[in-house]
């Protein structure tokens, strides 16, 4: 009963509106436009930092969010711009080693002043702004079957900001995605040279789709950040897999895709956990061993899921037809 | 045949009497390899003209050229009067010169409407802080999906409008590209082998559509292998081997140019290569 709770409580948790958050800005990229962008914890991370430096060092939370928001968008640019007009894998590389770059140069000791090196920034240094604003009385509040402070760390007051957050961008997608502006970057997807040939400037598109995804990236960093702390390690390549992994796993090019895939995802990855501490006897698997052999039943999960339904769970499986 | 070319001379690099794209000197090479090494051309407009050529010959590298979708080392080249030299493809099709492709590019994954609506030209929704308010844009989606069931009647796509693209046949995929192309009433509208891969069922349709785009005033240059086809619909023909135009003339004497039969059979085909012979 514990864990269903604990499994339940998992869904709504702020990771997993973080996680859904950047899926969504991924989804901008890869299921609108066709951008195979392999550095999204790149862009969340710099989302983290742009927002994390400026707060301790005195600016108000909506200069810190603008910051990062530039921050990223900036990086886009800068990535988008000597690749956007070569073909697609080229995307991949550069974004995969640009977001290594941010997270080396983030945890170098000659950034320490300002990145706080490897250790990162702590919690205590920029989330005062955001938790000072929390309508929630300063104490553990019981919700239903579940505790957690008002205002302090992942607590009540970030799963609302989160949740709403991610509500508005995924309203933001579905409107975009069915204006002419979101038709224009389906047909990128489909074949750049025939838009062109249709007289729209492909390049600008592009860019614009790069830009946009990585700032809702930042954003979900902003938030991931605000239930913990930033760890320049937390926002590795894996991050990045587990964020294609959850928007595969819900469905690509869909409104709730991202969302349902971080719930499922997130779900699944504290009630294999749960279930695995709990019957298999720790003379077969030591406490140590469960957290990376529940990973893997989660990878197995997820084959799975792409072997035997791969446009995802909300998907169209009309569409995967005409994959070419 | 229309009288417009009545005063034009059979020769290479011909000068037409109205021409809507003129381009001079242009030579594309890749490496060592002259791909296209044109003089002059000219096309006239209001007529279909075909470039032919057997295979090699440079025809869909000048197509590439004359699109905006390849770079020539050198040259000039105009439409309407204003250079298109290094503009864009976006820009040229924006100009009112619109292109099909050899291998076609219907857009697989969304609608056979939506690939329509996606021609249309200046539409004030594509911009991405108006597209954010359906109010600005919902009026002109309106009028758009109106020109595109037009359109898509009259190619008889009209029945498969909901369909993906990429369920349509390699026929239905041509005439939709073509129909798509039109959405944005071009004032040229340029067809890479319009009928490679089309049923024979349908080529007679699409042949009439293309004689029907004309009527409506349209300029058509088209790259074609079908000999047929070329002699049926076309008004003036432009023959291409080894990069260089070689031939201009009218569909019925063209083909009997020794420089255009040189080129397709070779320049000894009449000559006796028997021992005896010599």
């Amino acid at each position: 009963m514990d864990l269903l709770l604990d499994s339940i409580n998992e869904l709504f948790a702020p990771a997993t509106a973080a996680f859904a958050l950047a899926a969504i800005g991924l989804n901008f990229h890869f299921g609108l436009t066709g951008l195979l962008n392999m550095g999204h914890a790149g862009f969340m991370l710099l989302g983290m930092y742009g927002y994390a430096i400026s707060t301790s060092r005195g600016a108000p939370i909506w200069l810190a969010l603008v910051i990062a928001i530039v921050v990223a968008a900036l990086f886009g640019l800068l990535l988008g711009w000597p690749t956007l007009k070569l073909r697609g894998d080229y995307l991949a590389i550069a974004t995969i080693s640009a977001a290594e770059l941010v997270r080396y140069l983030g945890r170098s000791n000659t950034l320490q002043s300002l990145t706080g090196g490897s250790t990162g920034i702590r919690g205590n240094d920029f989330k005062f702004t955001f938790e000072e604003l929390s309508p929630f009385p300063d104490e553990n509040i019981t919700f239903l079957f579940w505790t957690r402070h008002g205002s302090l760390s992942s607590s009540w007051w970030l799963v609302l900001v989160a949740w709403i957050a991610v509500a508005l961008f995924a309203l933001l997608y579905w409107q975009l995605a069915r204006s002419p502006w979101g038709r224009v970057l389906k047909g990128i997807r489909e074949d750049e040279d025939a838009v062109r040939a249709l007289g729209k400037n492909v390049y600008s598109y592009k860019m614009q789709a790069l830009v946009l995804g990585g700032v809702i990236g930042a954003l979900g960093g902003v938030l991931w950040a605000l239930g913990g702390s930033v760890q320049p390690d937390s926002m590795g390549r894996p991050t990045t897999f587990w964020i294609w992994t959850l928007l595969l796993l819900g469905g690509a090019a869909t409104v709730l895709g991202p969302i349902v895939g971080s719930m499922i995802f997130w779900m699944s990855l504290v009630l294999i956990k749960g279930l695995a501490s709990a019957f298999i006897p720790s003379s077969v698997l030591s406490p140590v061993e469960i957290e990376p052999f529940s990973l893997v039943l989660v990878g197995v999960t997820l084959m799975c899921l792409v072997i035997f339904r791969p446009q995802g769970i909300l998907g169209n499986k009309r569409e995967l037809a005409f994959n070419d | 045949m229309t009288d417009a070319f009545a005063s034009v001379p059979h020769e290479p690099g011909a000068p037409k009497p109205d021409p809507i794209v003129t381009a001079h000197g242009v030579h594309r090479h890749f490496g060592g390899l002259t791909a296209v090494d044109v003089e002059h051309f000219e096309v006239q407009r209001h007529a279909i003209t075909a470039l032919i050529g057997p295979n090699g010959a440079g025809k869909s590298t000048f197509f590439n050229l004359l699109t905006g979708f390849d770079k020539p080392q050198h040259g000039e080249w105009m439409f309407n009067g204003h250079s298109l030299v290094g503009t864009s493809p976006a820009k040229i099709a924006r100009a009112g010169k619109v292109r099909t492709f050899q291998l076609t590019k219907a857009l697989n994954r969304m609608t056979v409407v939506e690939n329509m609506r996606l021609g249309a030209a200046q539409q004030s929704g594509e911009n991405f802080f108006r597209a954010l308010v359906p109010g600005i844009w919902s009026a002109q989606e309106k009028e758009i999906t109106a020109k595109a069931e037009v359109l898509l009647k009259r190619f008889k796509l009209w029945e498969k409008r909901d369909d993906y693209a990429g369920s349509l046949s390699g026929g239905q995929r041509k005439l939709l590209e073509m129909a798509r192309a039109l959405m944005s009433d071009p004032e040229m509208i340029m067809l890479d082998e319009p009928m490679a891969g089309v049923n024979p069922a349908l080529t007679e349709s699409l042949l009439d559509h293309i004689v029907e785009l004309k009527d409506e005033g349209k300029t058509i240059l088209f790259v074609e292998h079908d000999m047929h086809m070329v002699r049926r619909i076309s008004d003036w023909v432009v023959v291409m081997a080894e990069g260089k135009i070689i031939a201009e003339g009218p569909p019925q004497t063209v083909m009997s140019n020794p420089a255009v039969q040189d080129a397709y059979l070779g320049a000894h085909h009449d000559t006796d290569l028997s021992e005896d012979a010599s």
